[in-house]
């Protein structure tokens, strides 16, 4: 098949961006969509342009490295699916599609498709973890874990820190990131000890970055590669409420450790 | 180059017990005086910093992706090996540590797997108290599953994301560390060089991979963790960008390369489809605890799986391997799958590929137990081929997975050149010429949590390091020295494209150094690829300048190193006149076609030293022995 990509370009941070024209030309539906810019890239390398420099590791939906806006849809029309495994059998012949990077202050742009996530690790700086020292933990199955929450926390787990969420989300708001560690770790007894301090300081940081506010829209849900569900947004704010609640007008006790 | 293991003396079950009493120690406060830098951030490069940091040292990490959690290791789907027996199956430290040493064809040093088997426990349990939501029975106790090459079930998992999810909890408790000041975190940053100064390791020269700035780094010691080097191959498991360039260019500087030729071929990744295939998908060795293998008994056969029927159909593994059947380890099922096909029994259209069955474990257990294991491989098998394996077999074909060879590194990880440590997939410890699946998580995790933390500090503590910093000479000469081949690379201009090289160079390593070798291949492809190389610094294309984010330069960095190490991997398959594991000289096997090995002439580690531009390769010899486990004929039968 043979199809017309508009795609936006963009030298560096600072630079004005626009979109731009290509052919894509005797496309196998067995492709990758990704492995269908490889070729147009080849192509482009071959006639002396500049090709697109988008971001991609593992190929195979799991490492989060990949993402851009398809037709203005966070990793393209197929559910479920980061764009490095959207297949080309899912278009079809003379399809014209718009690609642009994800949009989000937060995640500003360094070039054509690639953008700067580094917002997402700083959320999980602010206590997405459990604190326990190495060589330290009791046996495995010294602390039980009733399969019920396991499968929660692992559902929570799944994501990938791609930024999907964000680039769906009309407000930019990182709820569903943020929602799905507080969940996987709050969920478990192992995260019982920090949920609180996690929770607030979590979504402290939040604001911090440059996401919007979570409005409930559900756009997040819809565009999470990893079906992550909006419950998990719930999770989270019903911890903050809670911490929030709980350390109301609480002081801060000094000395010790 | 004298080759010291400091293996300790003694009995194995004691030796590392003992090994850390005699280690030197460094004081608690002292240890923020001593910077050390972690390059790579995977399960062993993230364990490593994180654990560091929380020991006090000043760390400094980098990871070439945009955020530490991208590391490959987050592909690793079915599991980790642990000998808790939680099972009541027989299951032990010391059946662990044989099934591995036995696993890897008696080419693994035994005091590093016993060591390895010891940390297995350990490892579960940090990892639980991380929070890492490993499978739970309806208990609530951990459960675990089978993986081939073993017979009892010690494999922990969380769902077919285990990597993942024992990734997210090493990159959380390094977070934690950034959070807590210990650890800086340098991410879309590529090491080029390592630098030496006085005969030890003592910074690395890095790329900003988005402003392009080439910055210098000093520190106390470095530690390596970069992961395998399978894309030598160009099509393989591996992510796009994990790559050699680290350990190749500290080989350059002296680190000894140990085993290149040790490659594991996986034996169910999904067929490749087409010319412009980037990569290769596995789909979880556990699979075939549930799924059975099967081509057509004839040749040609080209009916649809559902009309071939039983009698027709040959379930090979099954009939040549009854005890294991379908859970041979890696090698053993990769060769015979290649084999069938070589008979012309393959199938699909290419005829490059086998089917995976799981018709009968549908009938028994019905669709939704096998959705509950294995439903997240099945949707994705389903994305990339668009056809269904709940109601067709899969198709499945051998590709390269994971690199036993790597960096030689004593039994403290410490490679040839003093202060510099080699980690996980990178160094070519433990797994000998063919790994046992669950068993990378494994290592990544005990190097990073549970061996550096002390074999650094005694480093640190029996050396008297001068103080170093960026403007020591050394730097610059080391820093000029990358940006002359970084010019270099974007002044050629030539016709081809860096990938078109990389693929070029891949074939000839699948076709010669891949599932089966022979002398001739070999020699041919060392020609082949010393030709490639010399054509490559004369035509090929890198777009662009240094000074921005340029994909296409980061990647014929890479590809420049890959052309050197294909050529010293074919070179030490050729020097290996036997075959064992992932080693498969055709010349070579027994009337059967099992791997045939030469214990009295190549009980050894094979430690290449680099011979310099154009000149040959030095090989030194580690000698192997085998206290415990007596080499003999591997039989899965």
């Amino acid at each position: 098949m043979n199809l017309t990509l508009h795609v936006w370009r963009q030298a560096n941070a600072a630079a004005p961006g626009r979109m731009e024209r290509y052919d894509a030309r005797n496309v196998s539906e067995d492709m990758s969509f990704l492995e269908m810019l490889d070729v147009v890239n080849e192509q482009l390398i071959a006639e002396s342009k500049e090709p697109i420099a988008f971001e991609h590791d593992c190929r195979e939906g799991i490492c989060g490295s990949c993402g851009f806006m398809v037709n203005g849809v966070a990793h393209g029309p197929q559910r479920g699916t980061t764009v490095c495994q959207l297949h080309m059998r899912h278009f079809k012949d003379g399809e014209e599609l718009y690609l642009e990077p994800w949009r989000a202050t937060a995640f500003p742009v360094l070039k054509d498709l690639v953008v700067d996530r580094g917002a997402l690790d700083r959320i999980i700086a602010a206590g997405g973890y459990v604190s326990v020292r190495t060589g330290s933990a009791p046996d495995g199955n010294a602390i039980s874990v009733p399969k019920e929450a396991a499968d929660i926390s692992m559902d929570a787990a799944a994501c990938i820190g791609c930024g999907a969420c964000v680039a769906a989300c009309p407000n930019a708001a990182a709820a569903l990131f943020t929602g799905a560690k507080i969940s996987h770790l709050g969920t478990l007894p192992q995260g019982q000890a920090e949920r609180s301090r996690r929770a607030l300081r979590m979504v402290e940081q939040l604001s911090l970055e440059d996401f919007g506010a979570c409005t409930n829209i559900g756009e997040c849900e819809a565009a999470c590669p990893k079906q992550i569900p909006i419950e998990m947004i719930a999770r989270m704010n019903h911890d903050h409420l809670k911490a929030a609640w709980q350390t109301r007008g609480a002081r801060k006790s000094g000395g010790g450790e | 180059m004298k080759l010291d293991s400091r293996i300790p003396s003694g009995p194995i079950e004691q030796a590392w017990d003992q090994a850390r009493f005699d280690m030197k120690l460094v004081n608690p406060a002292n240890k923020r005086k001593f910077n050390v830098i972690v390059v790579g951030s995977g399960l062993a490069g993230g364990s490593a910093a994180a654990s560091l940091g929380e020991l006090g040292y000043n760390v400094k990490c980098f990871c070439f992706q945009d955020s530490p959690r991208r590391a490959h290791s987050i592909a690793a789907q079915g599991g980790i090996n642990a000998a808790k027996n939680y099972q009541n199956d027989g299951d032990s430290i010391y059946r662990l540590f044989y099934d591995t040493v036995k696993g890897g064809d008696f080419r693994a040093r035994e005091y590093n797997v016993y060591r390895l088997a010891q940390n297995s426990v350990n490892i579960i349990d940090q990892c639980v108290a991380q929070g890492v939501p490993f499978a739970r029975e309806y208990g609530g106790a951990l459960a675990n599953r089978s993986f081939g090459g073993a017979q009892v079930s010690r494999t922990f998992y969380a769902r077919g994301q285990t990597g993942q999810q024992l990734l997210l909890g090493a990159y959380q408790a390094l977070e934690a560390q950034v959070d807590a000041g210990s650890v800086k975190m340098y991410t879309r940053t590529e090491m080029l060089d390592l630098v030496i100064i006085n005969g030890k390791a003592r910074g690395i020269i890095t790329r900003n991979l988005v402003t392009g700035q080439i910055e210098s780094h000093a520190a106390d010691a470095v530690i390596l963790a970069t992961g395998g080097y399978g894309n030598v191959f160009y099509l393989s498991t591996n992510a796009k960008g994990s790559n050699c360039t680290a350990i190749w260019r500290a080989h350059k500087r002296g680190a000894a390369f140990a085993n290149p030729c040790f490659t594991q071929i996986h034996p169910t990744c999904i067929p490749v489809s087409g010319d412009y295939q980037s990569k290769l998908t596995l789909m979880s060795e556990s699979l075939r605890n549930d799924g059975r293998i099967w081509v057509p008994l004839k040749g040609g056969d080209k009916r649809s799986p559902s009309q071939i029927p039983e009698n027709e159909r040959d379930y090979y593994l099954e009939r040549r391997y009854p005890s294991f059947g379908n859970l041979v380890p890696r090698d053993v099922a990769s060769r015979a799958a290649k084999a069938v096909c070589d008979e012309g029994r393959g199938v699909g259209e290419t005829g490059l590929g086998v089917y995976l069955d799981f018709a009968d474990s549908i009938k028994r257990l019905g669709k939704n137990a096998i959705e509950e294991r294995y439903g997240n491989l099945f949707e994705m098998y389903n994305r990339i081929t668009g056809e269904d394996p709940y109601t067709q077999p899969m198709r499945i074909y051998p590709a390269i997975h994971y690199t036993m060879g790597g960096l030689w590194v004593d039994y403290q990880l410490m490679s040839t050149i003093p202060g510099m440590f080699v980690l996980g997939e990178a160094n070519f410890s433990d797994h000998g010429a063919n790994r046992l699946g669950a068993s990378a998580l494994m290592q990544g995790l005990s190097d990073g949590y549970f061996v550096i933390p002390y074999t650094l500090g005694n480093y640190l503590a029996s050396n008297k390091l001068e103080k170093v910093d960026t403007s020591a000479p050394e730097f610059a000469a080391t820093t000029k020295e990358v940006n002359d081949t970084i010019a270099r690379m974007l002044s050629i201009k030539g016709k081809r494209t860096v990938s078109s090289y990389h693929r070029e160079l891949g074939k000839i390593m699948w076709d010669n150094c891949g599932m089966g070798r022979n002398a001739e291949g070999l020699t041919k492809a060392i020609q082949q690829i010393q030709a490639l190389r010399q054509e490559y610094w004369q035509n090929v294309n890198v777009p662009g300048s240094g000074a921005d984010l340029n994909q296409q330069l980061e990647n014929a960095g890479r590809v420049a190193d890959f052309l050197e190490l294909g050529e010293l991997m074919c070179r030490d398959a050729l020097a290996r006149n036997e075959s064992c594991g992932g080693h498969f000289r055709e010349e070579y096997q027994t009337e059967e076609g099992e791997a045939m090995r030469d214990d009295e002439n190549f009980q050894y580690a094979a430690a290449w030293e680099y011979g310099g531009e154009n000149a040959e390769p030095i090989l030194n010899k580690e000698p192997l022995e085998f206290k415990y486990v007596h080499p003999a004929q591997r039989s899965y039968k």
